[in-house]
Protein backbone atom coordinates (compact mmCIF):
# COMPACT_ATOMS: atom_id res chain seq x y z
CA UNK A 1 0.00 0.00 0.00
CA UNK A 2 1.24 3.22 -0.92
CA UNK A 3 2.16 5.41 2.03
CA UNK A 4 0.23 8.98 1.50
CA UNK A 5 -0.52 10.26 4.92
CA UNK A 6 -2.28 13.16 5.83
CA UNK A 7 -0.04 15.89 5.80
CA UNK A 8 0.61 15.02 2.12
CA UNK A 9 -3.12 15.72 1.40
CA UNK A 10 -2.97 18.39 3.38
CA UNK A 11 0.34 19.61 1.50
CA UNK A 12 -1.27 18.69 -2.04
CA UNK A 13 -4.63 20.25 -0.94
CA UNK A 14 -2.60 23.60 -0.26
CA UNK A 15 -1.02 23.55 -3.70
CA UNK A 16 -4.43 22.97 -5.65
CA UNK A 17 -5.97 25.87 -3.28
CA UNK A 18 -8.63 23.55 -2.14
CA UNK A 19 -10.20 24.57 1.12
CA UNK A 20 -10.79 20.81 3.19
CA UNK A 21 -12.03 19.86 6.27
CA UNK A 22 -10.02 17.49 8.58
CA UNK A 23 -12.57 15.08 8.28
CA UNK A 24 -11.93 14.87 4.46
CA UNK A 25 -8.24 14.98 5.18
CA UNK A 26 -8.64 11.96 7.34
CA UNK A 27 -10.94 10.28 4.51
CA UNK A 28 -8.53 11.35 1.50
CA UNK A 29 -5.00 10.13 2.91
CA UNK A 30 -6.48 6.27 2.95
CA UNK A 31 -8.51 6.95 -0.62
CA UNK A 32 -5.67 8.48 -2.50
CA UNK A 33 -2.91 5.43 -0.96
CA UNK A 34 -5.42 3.30 -3.06
CA UNK A 35 -5.75 5.28 -6.10
CA UNK A 36 -1.81 5.73 -6.26
CA UNK A 37 -1.88 1.85 -6.01
CA UNK A 38 -4.51 1.49 -8.67
CA UNK A 39 -2.29 3.95 -10.83
CA UNK A 40 0.69 1.91 -10.34
CA UNK A 41 -0.70 -1.52 -11.64
CA UNK A 42 -0.14 0.19 -14.99
CA UNK A 43 3.35 -0.17 -14.83
CA UNK A 44 3.18 -4.14 -13.58
CA UNK A 45 1.18 -4.45 -16.78
CA UNK A 46 3.36 -2.97 -19.08
CA UNK A 47 6.91 -5.12 -19.97
CA UNK A 48 10.37 -3.73 -20.41
CA UNK A 49 9.38 -3.57 -24.32
CA UNK A 50 6.86 -0.81 -23.93
CA UNK A 51 8.46 2.60 -24.01
CA UNK A 52 7.67 5.20 -21.68
CA UNK A 53 4.67 7.61 -23.39
CA UNK A 54 3.14 10.80 -21.97
CA UNK A 55 1.00 10.65 -25.13
CA UNK A 56 -1.48 8.51 -26.45
CA UNK A 57 -1.24 9.50 -30.17
CA UNK A 58 1.98 8.67 -32.10
CA UNK A 59 2.27 12.00 -33.57
CA UNK A 60 4.80 14.59 -33.36
CA UNK A 61 6.24 17.90 -34.89
CA UNK A 62 2.53 19.49 -34.99
CA UNK A 63 3.70 22.92 -35.96
CA UNK A 64 2.39 26.50 -36.91
CA UNK A 65 3.29 28.66 -39.22
CA UNK A 66 4.40 31.93 -37.94
CA UNK A 67 1.46 33.98 -39.36
CA UNK A 68 -0.42 36.11 -37.23
CA UNK A 69 -4.25 35.19 -36.70
CA UNK A 70 -6.93 36.60 -34.71
CA UNK A 71 -6.70 38.77 -31.66
CA UNK A 72 -9.70 39.75 -29.13
CA UNK A 73 -10.64 43.63 -28.86
CA UNK A 74 -9.68 44.40 -24.66
CA UNK A 75 -13.86 44.38 -24.53
CA UNK A 76 -13.93 41.07 -25.73
CA UNK A 77 -10.90 39.83 -23.64
CA UNK A 78 -12.62 41.48 -20.18
CA UNK A 79 -15.95 40.50 -21.18
CA UNK A 80 -15.80 37.33 -18.87
CA UNK A 81 -13.39 39.40 -16.31
CA UNK A 82 -15.13 39.56 -12.52
CA UNK A 83 -13.48 43.01 -11.98
CA UNK A 84 -11.45 45.12 -14.49
CA UNK A 85 -10.29 49.04 -14.60
CA UNK A 86 -8.66 50.78 -17.83
CA UNK A 87 -8.40 47.91 -19.89
CA UNK A 88 -6.66 45.57 -17.61
CA UNK A 89 -8.33 42.54 -15.65
CA UNK A 90 -8.35 43.89 -11.70
CA UNK A 91 -7.39 41.05 -8.98
CA UNK A 92 -6.46 41.22 -5.58
CA UNK A 93 -3.06 42.37 -4.34
CA UNK A 94 -1.63 38.84 -3.68
CA UNK A 95 1.00 38.85 -1.00
CA UNK A 96 3.73 36.54 0.12
CA UNK A 97 4.54 35.49 -3.19
CA UNK A 98 6.13 37.36 -5.56
CA UNK B 1 12.77 48.27 5.42
CA UNK B 2 15.84 46.81 7.31
CA UNK B 3 19.26 46.70 5.77
CA UNK B 4 21.33 44.09 5.54
CA UNK B 5 25.19 43.98 7.00
CA UNK B 6 27.59 44.05 4.20
CA UNK B 7 31.51 42.66 3.96
CA UNK B 8 34.09 44.98 1.58
CA UNK B 9 34.22 43.05 -1.18
CA UNK B 10 37.85 42.81 -1.02
CA UNK B 11 37.06 40.80 2.84
CA UNK B 12 34.49 38.65 1.20
CA UNK B 13 37.21 37.96 -1.02
CA UNK B 14 39.74 36.61 0.92
CA UNK B 15 37.67 34.78 3.12
CA UNK B 16 34.79 32.94 0.97
CA UNK B 17 35.09 31.87 -2.87
CA UNK B 18 31.95 32.70 -4.94
CA UNK B 19 30.10 30.06 -6.99
CA UNK B 20 27.40 31.55 -9.75
CA UNK B 21 24.67 30.64 -11.98
CA UNK B 22 22.39 32.15 -13.97
CA UNK B 23 19.20 31.62 -15.58
CA UNK B 24 18.59 34.40 -18.64
CA UNK B 25 15.15 34.63 -20.11
CA UNK B 26 15.20 35.57 -23.81
CA UNK B 27 12.12 36.91 -25.38
CA UNK B 28 11.86 35.62 -28.99
CA UNK B 29 10.76 38.18 -31.94
CA UNK B 30 8.37 35.68 -33.59
CA UNK B 31 6.06 37.40 -35.08
CA UNK B 32 3.81 35.09 -33.11
CA UNK B 33 3.42 34.08 -29.93
CA UNK B 34 4.58 30.33 -28.55
CA UNK B 35 1.33 28.38 -28.84
CA UNK B 36 -1.38 31.02 -30.07
CA UNK B 37 -1.33 33.13 -33.60
CA UNK B 38 -2.21 36.50 -31.64
CA UNK B 39 0.96 38.83 -32.33
CA UNK B 40 3.73 39.33 -30.23
CA UNK B 41 3.94 42.93 -30.29
CA UNK B 42 5.43 44.44 -27.15
CA UNK B 43 4.10 48.20 -26.25
CA UNK B 44 0.19 47.89 -27.43
CA UNK B 45 -2.92 48.52 -25.61
CA UNK B 46 -3.30 46.26 -22.86
CA UNK B 47 -5.27 42.87 -23.53
CA UNK B 48 -5.28 43.52 -27.66
CA UNK B 49 -2.72 40.87 -28.66
CA UNK B 50 -4.23 38.29 -27.02
CA UNK B 51 -6.82 35.66 -28.18
CA UNK B 52 -8.72 32.48 -26.34
CA UNK B 53 -5.14 30.54 -26.18
CA UNK B 54 -3.22 33.21 -24.50
CA UNK B 55 -6.31 33.60 -21.88
CA UNK B 56 -6.29 30.30 -20.94
CA UNK B 57 -10.21 29.42 -21.88
CA UNK B 58 -11.22 26.30 -21.22
CA UNK B 59 -11.04 23.82 -24.20
CA UNK B 60 -8.96 25.68 -26.64
CA UNK B 61 -5.65 23.84 -27.92
CA UNK B 62 -1.98 25.41 -27.87
CA UNK B 63 -0.25 24.86 -31.24
CA UNK B 64 3.44 25.01 -31.71
CA UNK B 65 4.90 27.99 -33.51
CA UNK B 66 7.79 26.45 -35.91
CA UNK B 67 9.66 29.04 -36.52
CA UNK B 68 9.86 29.83 -32.49
CA UNK B 69 11.16 26.25 -32.47
CA UNK B 70 13.48 26.79 -34.97
CA UNK B 71 15.41 30.34 -33.38
CA UNK B 72 15.44 27.92 -29.94
CA UNK B 73 17.73 25.27 -31.78
CA UNK B 74 19.49 27.98 -33.51
CA UNK B 75 20.34 29.44 -29.85
CA UNK B 76 21.06 25.96 -29.01
CA UNK B 77 23.62 25.70 -31.39
CA UNK B 78 25.37 29.14 -30.84
CA UNK B 79 25.94 28.30 -26.67
CA UNK B 80 27.48 24.79 -28.23
CA UNK B 81 24.96 22.76 -27.15
CA UNK B 82 23.60 19.02 -28.21
CA UNK B 83 20.16 19.46 -29.39
CA UNK B 84 17.63 16.86 -28.06
CA UNK B 85 16.31 14.97 -31.12
CA UNK B 86 13.54 14.47 -29.36
CA UNK B 87 12.17 16.65 -26.60
CA UNK B 88 8.79 17.94 -25.14
CA UNK B 89 6.84 20.43 -23.23
CA UNK B 90 5.80 20.08 -19.43
CA UNK B 91 3.32 22.15 -17.54
CA UNK B 92 4.92 23.89 -14.33
CA UNK B 93 1.72 24.32 -12.41
CA UNK B 94 1.52 27.18 -9.97
CA UNK B 95 -1.38 29.77 -9.06
CA UNK B 96 -0.91 33.77 -9.69
CA UNK B 97 -2.66 36.51 -12.22
CA UNK B 98 0.31 35.91 -14.23
CA UNK B 99 -0.84 33.42 -15.94
CA UNK B 100 -4.76 32.55 -16.58
CA UNK B 101 -4.25 29.08 -16.77
CA UNK B 102 -2.37 27.97 -13.65
CA UNK B 103 0.21 26.66 -15.51
CA UNK B 104 3.12 27.90 -17.66
CA UNK B 105 3.86 25.63 -20.40
CA UNK B 106 7.66 24.98 -20.49
CA UNK B 107 9.95 22.26 -20.75
CA UNK B 108 10.89 20.02 -18.17
CA UNK B 109 12.95 17.14 -17.92
CA UNK B 110 13.50 17.09 -21.92
CA UNK B 111 14.80 20.39 -23.00
CA UNK B 112 15.48 21.21 -26.76
CA UNK B 113 19.26 22.04 -25.96
CA UNK B 114 21.54 20.80 -23.30
CA UNK B 115 25.03 20.57 -22.50
CA UNK B 116 27.01 23.65 -24.14
CA UNK B 117 29.62 26.15 -22.83
CA UNK B 118 30.05 29.60 -24.22
CA UNK B 119 33.71 31.33 -23.74
CA UNK B 120 33.53 34.60 -22.30
CA UNK B 121 36.43 37.12 -22.50
CA UNK B 122 37.06 39.69 -19.72
CA UNK B 123 38.14 42.61 -19.97
CA UNK B 124 41.84 42.05 -19.90
CA UNK B 125 41.73 39.21 -22.17
CA UNK B 126 41.34 36.41 -20.07
CA UNK B 127 39.03 33.57 -21.35
CA UNK B 128 36.61 31.95 -19.25
CA UNK B 129 34.45 29.02 -20.41
CA UNK B 130 30.90 29.10 -18.76
CA UNK B 131 29.12 25.49 -18.56
CA UNK B 132 25.50 25.49 -20.30
CA UNK B 133 23.29 23.07 -18.69
CA UNK B 134 20.21 23.68 -20.62
CA UNK B 135 17.84 25.87 -22.88
CA UNK B 136 14.61 25.17 -23.00
CA UNK B 137 11.38 26.75 -24.63
CA UNK B 138 8.49 27.87 -22.26
CA UNK B 139 5.84 31.00 -22.97
CA UNK B 140 6.20 34.17 -21.16
CA UNK B 141 3.40 35.68 -18.58
CA UNK B 142 1.54 38.03 -17.90
CA UNK B 143 2.48 41.64 -16.92
CA UNK B 144 1.38 43.01 -13.48
CA UNK B 145 1.29 46.39 -12.25
CA UNK B 146 0.24 46.58 -8.45
CA UNK B 147 -1.50 49.62 -7.94
CA UNK B 148 -2.11 51.37 -4.40
CA UNK B 149 0.18 51.18 -1.67
CA UNK B 150 3.57 53.75 -1.02
CA UNK B 151 5.95 51.95 -2.84
CA UNK B 152 4.57 50.29 -6.34
CA UNK B 153 5.77 46.93 -4.93
CA UNK B 154 3.50 44.13 -4.15
CA UNK B 155 4.08 45.24 -0.30
CA UNK B 156 1.08 46.99 1.15
CA UNK B 157 -0.60 47.00 -2.93
CA UNK B 158 -4.23 46.97 -2.66
CA UNK B 159 -4.74 45.65 -6.23
CA UNK B 160 -2.99 44.14 -9.55
CA UNK B 161 -4.07 44.98 -12.99
CA UNK B 162 -3.12 42.34 -15.13
CA UNK B 163 -2.19 42.69 -18.65
CA UNK B 164 -1.62 39.51 -20.84
CA UNK B 165 -0.19 40.63 -23.99
CA UNK B 166 2.89 39.46 -22.81
CA UNK B 167 1.67 35.89 -21.73
CA UNK B 168 2.31 33.21 -24.30
CA UNK B 169 5.10 35.49 -25.77
CA UNK B 170 8.07 32.56 -26.90
CA UNK B 171 11.02 32.69 -24.39
CA UNK B 172 14.00 30.31 -24.35
CA UNK B 173 15.63 29.99 -20.68
CA UNK B 174 19.15 29.63 -20.76
CA UNK B 175 20.91 28.15 -17.19
CA UNK B 176 24.52 27.62 -16.39
CA UNK B 177 25.94 24.89 -14.76
CA UNK B 178 27.05 26.05 -10.91
CA UNK B 179 30.56 28.40 -12.17
CA UNK B 180 33.65 27.86 -9.81
CA UNK B 181 36.73 29.52 -10.05
CA UNK B 182 35.75 33.29 -11.12
CA UNK B 183 37.18 34.46 -7.70
CA UNK B 184 37.20 38.10 -7.77
CA UNK B 185 36.44 38.28 -11.10
CA UNK B 186 32.56 37.21 -10.61
CA UNK B 187 30.66 40.27 -10.55
CA UNK B 188 32.44 41.37 -14.31
CA UNK B 189 32.29 37.80 -15.56
CA UNK B 190 28.42 37.99 -14.46
CA UNK B 191 28.00 40.87 -16.92
CA UNK B 192 30.57 40.19 -19.53
CA UNK B 193 28.34 36.43 -19.15
CA UNK B 194 24.62 38.41 -20.08
CA UNK B 195 26.29 40.22 -22.09
CA UNK B 196 27.63 37.38 -24.34
CA UNK B 197 24.09 35.90 -24.35
CA UNK B 198 22.70 39.21 -25.39
CA UNK B 199 24.84 39.86 -28.07
CA UNK B 200 24.45 36.07 -29.49
CA UNK B 201 21.01 36.47 -29.18
CA UNK B 202 20.80 39.75 -31.04
CA UNK B 203 23.30 38.74 -33.83
CA UNK B 204 20.95 35.61 -34.41
CA UNK B 205 18.43 38.04 -35.21
CA UNK B 206 16.15 35.28 -33.24
CA UNK B 207 15.41 38.35 -30.35
CA UNK B 208 15.32 42.14 -30.15
CA UNK B 209 17.57 41.82 -27.35
CA UNK B 210 16.83 45.14 -25.46
CA UNK B 211 17.16 44.90 -21.61
CA UNK B 212 14.97 48.27 -21.31
CA UNK B 213 12.23 46.15 -22.76
CA UNK B 214 12.73 42.96 -20.78
CA UNK B 215 13.36 41.04 -23.87
CA UNK B 216 16.80 40.01 -21.88
CA UNK B 217 16.17 38.95 -18.16
CA UNK B 218 18.93 37.47 -15.66
CA UNK B 219 18.03 35.52 -12.46
CA UNK B 220 21.50 35.74 -11.11
CA UNK B 221 22.39 32.73 -8.53
CA UNK B 222 25.06 33.79 -5.95
CA UNK B 223 26.39 31.12 -3.13
CA UNK B 224 30.04 31.27 -1.24
CA UNK B 225 32.04 28.57 0.02
CA UNK B 226 35.53 28.63 2.61
CA UNK B 227 38.29 28.41 0.23
CA UNK B 228 39.18 24.88 -0.10
CA UNK B 229 35.90 23.53 0.45
CA UNK B 230 34.39 21.53 -2.52
CA UNK B 231 30.88 21.31 -1.04
CA UNK B 232 28.94 24.78 -2.74
CA UNK B 233 27.65 26.81 0.18
CA UNK B 234 23.21 27.81 -0.06
CA UNK B 235 22.49 29.98 -2.57
CA UNK B 236 20.17 33.37 -2.81
CA UNK B 237 18.56 33.62 -6.25
CA UNK B 238 18.46 37.56 -7.46
CA UNK B 239 14.99 37.86 -9.37
CA UNK B 240 14.81 39.99 -12.70
CA UNK B 241 18.29 41.86 -12.88
CA UNK B 242 17.50 43.67 -16.22
CA UNK B 243 20.67 45.42 -17.16
CA UNK B 244 24.29 44.80 -17.55
CA UNK B 245 25.37 46.75 -14.86
CA UNK B 246 22.61 45.96 -12.75
CA UNK B 247 23.85 42.07 -12.94
CA UNK B 248 27.27 43.21 -11.85
CA UNK B 249 26.56 44.87 -8.77
CA UNK B 250 23.62 42.61 -7.79
CA UNK B 251 26.29 39.52 -7.77
CA UNK B 252 28.73 41.85 -5.94
CA UNK B 253 26.20 42.62 -3.22
CA UNK B 254 25.38 39.80 -2.63
CA UNK B 255 28.76 38.24 -2.29
CA UNK B 256 29.01 41.20 0.14
CA UNK B 257 25.73 40.16 1.88
CA UNK B 258 26.13 36.17 1.99
CA UNK B 259 29.75 37.22 3.43
CA UNK B 260 28.75 38.92 6.71
CA UNK B 261 26.22 36.14 7.23
CA UNK B 262 28.09 33.91 6.87
CA UNK B 263 30.52 35.51 9.41
CA UNK B 264 28.09 36.20 11.65
CA UNK B 265 27.55 32.17 11.82
CA UNK B 266 24.40 32.55 10.69
CA UNK B 267 23.13 29.74 8.09
CA UNK B 268 22.60 31.90 4.85
CA UNK B 269 18.64 31.44 3.84
CA UNK B 270 17.95 30.29 0.44
CA UNK B 271 15.52 32.63 -0.96
CA UNK B 272 14.16 34.50 -4.02
CA UNK B 273 16.06 38.00 -3.62
CA UNK B 274 14.24 41.53 -5.18
CA UNK B 275 17.16 43.63 -7.09
CA UNK B 276 16.92 47.46 -6.21
CA UNK B 277 18.07 49.58 -8.73
CA UNK B 278 17.84 52.82 -6.77
CA UNK B 279 19.68 51.39 -3.56
CA UNK B 280 22.14 48.81 -5.23
CA UNK B 281 20.62 46.52 -2.60
CA UNK B 282 18.49 43.65 -2.55
CA UNK B 283 16.13 42.43 -0.46
CA UNK B 284 13.98 39.65 0.53
CA UNK B 285 11.27 37.93 -1.59
CA UNK B 286 10.31 34.49 -0.45
CA UNK B 287 11.94 31.74 1.07
CA UNK B 288 11.82 28.42 -1.35
CA UNK B 289 8.75 26.34 0.24
CA UNK B 290 5.96 24.50 -0.72
CA UNK B 291 5.19 27.34 -3.66
CA UNK B 292 8.32 26.33 -5.60
CA UNK B 293 6.60 22.52 -5.52
CA UNK B 294 5.62 22.76 -9.11
CA UNK B 295 4.16 19.42 -9.91
CA UNK B 296 5.37 19.28 -13.45
CA UNK B 297 4.11 16.71 -15.43
CA UNK B 298 4.09 16.36 -19.30
CA UNK B 299 1.68 18.40 -21.64
CA UNK B 300 -0.90 16.57 -22.85
CA UNK B 301 -2.24 19.22 -25.26
CA UNK B 302 1.36 18.95 -27.16
CA UNK B 303 3.09 16.00 -28.98
CA UNK B 304 6.76 15.53 -28.84
CA UNK B 305 9.39 18.28 -31.04
CA UNK B 306 11.21 15.85 -33.04
CA UNK B 307 14.35 17.43 -34.55
CA UNK B 308 16.01 15.64 -37.23
CA UNK B 309 19.96 15.47 -37.63
CA UNK B 310 18.90 17.02 -41.16
CA UNK B 311 16.98 19.83 -39.57
CA UNK B 312 19.31 20.11 -36.93
CA UNK B 313 22.58 20.90 -39.73
CA UNK B 314 20.37 23.00 -42.24
CA UNK B 315 20.03 25.05 -39.09
CA UNK B 316 23.28 25.67 -38.30
CA UNK B 317 24.15 26.54 -41.68
CA UNK B 318 22.22 29.70 -41.55
CA UNK B 319 23.54 30.72 -37.94
CA UNK B 320 26.00 33.83 -39.20
CA UNK B 321 29.71 34.05 -37.57
CA UNK B 322 29.95 34.40 -34.15
CA UNK B 323 30.28 37.77 -32.47
CA UNK B 324 33.77 36.57 -31.00
CA UNK B 325 35.52 35.43 -33.92
CA UNK B 326 34.05 38.22 -35.74
CA UNK B 327 35.85 40.50 -33.50
CA UNK B 328 39.20 38.36 -33.63
CA UNK B 329 38.85 38.24 -37.42
CA UNK B 330 38.34 41.96 -38.12
CA UNK B 331 40.94 42.87 -35.25
CA UNK B 332 43.35 40.56 -37.47
CA UNK B 333 42.53 42.26 -40.61
CA UNK B 334 42.81 45.69 -39.10
CA UNK B 335 46.02 45.35 -37.82
CA UNK B 336 44.75 47.31 -34.63
CA UNK B 337 46.48 46.48 -31.04
CA UNK B 338 44.53 44.54 -28.05
CA UNK B 339 43.67 47.67 -26.45
CA UNK B 340 43.17 49.98 -29.56
CA UNK B 341 40.41 46.90 -30.77
CA UNK B 342 38.99 46.86 -27.40
CA UNK B 343 38.61 50.57 -27.33
CA UNK B 344 36.73 50.36 -30.63
CA UNK B 345 34.55 47.67 -28.97
CA UNK B 346 34.04 49.55 -25.88
CA UNK B 347 32.87 52.62 -28.00
CA UNK B 348 30.57 51.09 -29.77
CA UNK B 349 32.18 51.59 -33.05
CA UNK B 350 32.89 48.65 -34.65
CA UNK B 351 30.44 48.12 -37.43
CA UNK B 352 30.92 51.71 -38.35
CA UNK B 353 34.38 51.51 -38.70
CA UNK B 354 33.93 48.02 -40.21
CA UNK B 355 31.37 49.80 -42.95
CA UNK B 356 33.84 52.74 -43.24
CA UNK B 357 36.39 50.12 -44.33
CA UNK B 358 34.46 48.85 -47.08
CA UNK B 359 33.65 52.42 -48.47
CA UNK B 360 37.14 52.53 -48.94
CA UNK B 361 39.01 54.23 -45.95
CA UNK B 362 42.34 52.37 -44.72
CA UNK B 363 42.44 50.85 -41.05
CA UNK B 364 43.83 53.44 -39.31
CA UNK B 365 41.87 56.20 -41.00
CA UNK B 366 38.76 55.33 -39.93
CA UNK B 367 39.63 54.31 -36.60
CA UNK B 368 41.16 58.00 -36.41
CA UNK B 369 38.24 59.37 -37.06
CA UNK B 370 35.61 57.27 -35.39
CA UNK B 371 37.71 57.54 -32.12
CA UNK B 372 38.15 61.29 -33.00
CA UNK B 373 35.87 63.52 -33.82
CA UNK B 374 32.97 61.33 -33.91
CA UNK B 375 33.17 59.77 -30.44
CA UNK B 376 33.54 63.30 -28.98
CA UNK B 377 30.72 64.85 -30.56
CA UNK B 378 28.60 62.00 -29.59
CA UNK B 379 29.15 62.01 -25.93
CA UNK B 380 28.28 65.85 -25.82
CA UNK B 381 24.97 64.88 -27.74
CA UNK B 382 24.39 61.54 -25.58
CA UNK B 383 23.57 59.58 -28.80
CA UNK B 384 25.54 56.13 -29.97
CA UNK B 385 28.55 57.40 -32.15
CA UNK B 386 26.82 55.13 -35.08
CA UNK B 387 23.46 57.49 -34.60
CA UNK B 388 25.52 60.91 -35.12
CA UNK B 389 24.47 60.75 -38.99
CA UNK B 390 28.16 60.28 -39.77
CA UNK B 391 27.99 58.41 -42.81
CA UNK B 392 31.34 56.26 -44.53
CA UNK B 393 30.72 57.97 -47.26
CA UNK B 394 31.76 61.08 -45.35
CA UNK B 395 34.82 59.80 -43.73
CA UNK B 396 36.12 58.94 -46.84
CA UNK B 397 35.83 62.15 -48.38
CA UNK B 398 36.93 64.06 -45.89
CA UNK B 399 40.11 62.02 -45.74
CA UNK B 400 40.64 62.44 -49.34
CA UNK B 401 40.38 65.86 -49.10
CA UNK B 402 42.61 66.26 -46.27
CA UNK B 403 44.98 63.63 -47.92
CA UNK B 404 45.27 65.87 -51.12
CA UNK B 405 46.29 68.71 -49.06
CA UNK B 406 43.20 70.82 -49.76
CA UNK B 407 42.48 71.16 -46.10
CA UNK B 408 43.86 70.48 -42.76
CA UNK B 409 42.40 68.40 -40.07
CA UNK B 410 41.49 71.37 -38.08
CA UNK B 411 39.59 72.60 -41.18
CA UNK B 412 38.03 68.66 -41.23
CA UNK B 413 37.04 69.11 -38.16
CA UNK B 414 35.11 72.21 -39.37
CA UNK B 415 33.80 70.45 -42.35
CA UNK B 416 32.75 67.63 -40.15
CA UNK B 417 30.48 69.92 -38.22
CA UNK B 418 28.99 71.55 -41.41
CA UNK B 419 28.06 67.89 -42.42
CA UNK B 420 26.17 67.25 -39.49
CA UNK B 421 24.34 70.96 -39.86
CA UNK B 422 23.25 69.70 -43.10
CA UNK B 423 25.16 72.12 -45.32
CA UNK B 424 25.85 69.31 -47.72
CA UNK B 425 28.56 67.36 -48.88
CA UNK B 426 32.57 67.75 -47.25
CA UNK B 427 33.41 69.39 -50.76
CA UNK B 428 30.29 71.49 -50.62
CA UNK B 429 31.09 72.79 -47.28
CA UNK B 430 34.65 73.27 -48.14
CA UNK B 431 33.65 75.73 -50.86
CA UNK B 432 30.95 77.52 -48.87
CA UNK B 433 33.36 77.89 -45.91
CA UNK B 434 36.19 79.28 -47.38
CA UNK B 435 37.91 76.65 -45.47
CA UNK B 436 40.87 75.54 -48.28
CA UNK B 437 44.24 75.41 -47.18
CA UNK B 438 46.28 78.35 -48.06
CA UNK B 439 48.72 76.95 -50.48
CA UNK B 440 49.70 79.76 -52.34
CA UNK B 441 53.69 79.85 -50.95
CA UNK B 442 54.02 83.62 -51.38
CA UNK B 443 51.48 84.85 -48.28
CA UNK B 444 52.97 81.52 -46.17
CA UNK B 445 56.14 82.68 -47.12
CA UNK B 446 55.32 85.90 -45.72
CA UNK B 447 54.15 84.44 -42.32
CA UNK B 448 57.40 82.56 -41.92
CA UNK B 449 59.55 85.31 -42.40
CA UNK B 450 57.68 87.43 -40.35
CA UNK B 451 57.48 84.46 -37.83
CA UNK B 452 61.39 84.08 -38.04
CA UNK B 453 62.34 87.78 -37.86
CA UNK B 454 60.16 87.47 -34.38
CA UNK B 455 61.87 84.21 -32.39
CA UNK B 456 65.74 85.37 -34.02
CA UNK B 457 66.64 83.00 -31.00
CA UNK B 458 64.69 80.18 -32.13
CA UNK B 459 65.90 80.76 -36.04
CA UNK B 460 69.66 79.93 -34.99
CA UNK B 461 68.79 77.00 -32.32
CA UNK B 462 66.87 75.45 -36.27
CA UNK B 463 69.67 76.69 -37.86
CA UNK B 464 71.95 74.77 -35.51
CA UNK B 465 70.30 71.55 -36.56
CA UNK B 466 68.30 71.32 -33.28
CA UNK B 467 65.01 70.36 -35.96
CA UNK B 468 62.18 70.28 -32.53
CA UNK B 469 62.40 73.69 -32.23
CA UNK B 470 61.02 74.41 -35.26
CA UNK B 471 57.60 73.87 -33.83
CA UNK B 472 56.79 77.01 -32.27
CA UNK B 473 57.73 78.72 -35.90
CA UNK B 474 55.27 76.41 -37.51
CA UNK B 475 52.67 77.55 -34.59
CA UNK B 476 53.59 81.54 -35.51
CA UNK B 477 52.61 81.04 -39.09
CA UNK B 478 49.80 79.11 -37.89
CA UNK B 479 48.15 82.05 -36.36
CA UNK B 480 48.94 84.26 -38.68
CA UNK B 481 47.11 82.35 -41.09
CA UNK B 482 44.62 81.46 -39.02
CA UNK B 483 44.76 77.83 -38.97
CA UNK B 484 44.42 77.75 -43.14
CA UNK B 485 47.86 76.62 -43.65
CA UNK B 486 49.18 73.06 -44.55
CA UNK B 487 51.30 72.47 -41.74
CA UNK B 488 53.48 70.21 -43.55
CA UNK B 489 54.42 72.31 -45.93
CA UNK B 490 55.01 75.43 -43.54
CA UNK B 491 57.76 72.82 -42.31
CA UNK B 492 59.56 72.22 -45.82
CA UNK B 493 59.50 75.54 -46.84
CA UNK B 494 60.74 77.06 -43.07
CA UNK B 495 63.81 74.56 -43.67
CA UNK B 496 64.34 76.03 -47.25
CA UNK B 497 64.38 79.15 -45.71
CA UNK B 498 66.97 78.39 -43.13
CA UNK B 499 68.97 76.43 -45.77
CA UNK B 500 68.63 73.23 -43.35
CA UNK B 501 68.38 70.05 -44.42
CA UNK B 502 64.97 68.79 -43.17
Amino acid sequence: MAAINRDDVAHLARLAHIEMSAEELDRMAGELAVIVDSVKSVSEAAGDDVPATSHPIPLNNVFREDVVGHTFTAEQALSGAPDSFEGRFKVPAILDED
Amino acid sequence: MSTDAILSFEEAMEKYDPVLGFEVHVELNTKTKMFSSAPNVFGDEPNTNVNEVDLGMPGVLPVVNKTAVESSIKIGLALNCKIAESCRFARKNYFYPDTPKNFQTSQYDEPIAYDGYLDIELSDGTVFRVEIERAHMEEDAGKLTHMGGATGRIQGADYSLVDYNRSGVPLVEIVTKPIEGAGSRAPELAKAYVAAVREIVKNLGVSDAKMERGNVRCDANVSLRPHGRERFGIRSETKNVNSLRAVEHAVRYEIQRHAAVLDSGEPVIQETRHWHEDTRTTTSGRAKSDADDYRYFPEPDLVPVLASREWVEELRATLPEPPAARRKRLQADWGYSDLEFRDVVNAGVMDSIEETITAGASASVARKWWMGEIVGRAKTADVDPSELGVTPETIVELNKLVEGGKINNKMASQVLDGVLAGEGTPAEIVGKRGLAVVSDDGPLLEAIDAALAAQPDVAEKIRGGKLQAIGAIVGGVMKATRGQADAGRVKQLILERLGVEG
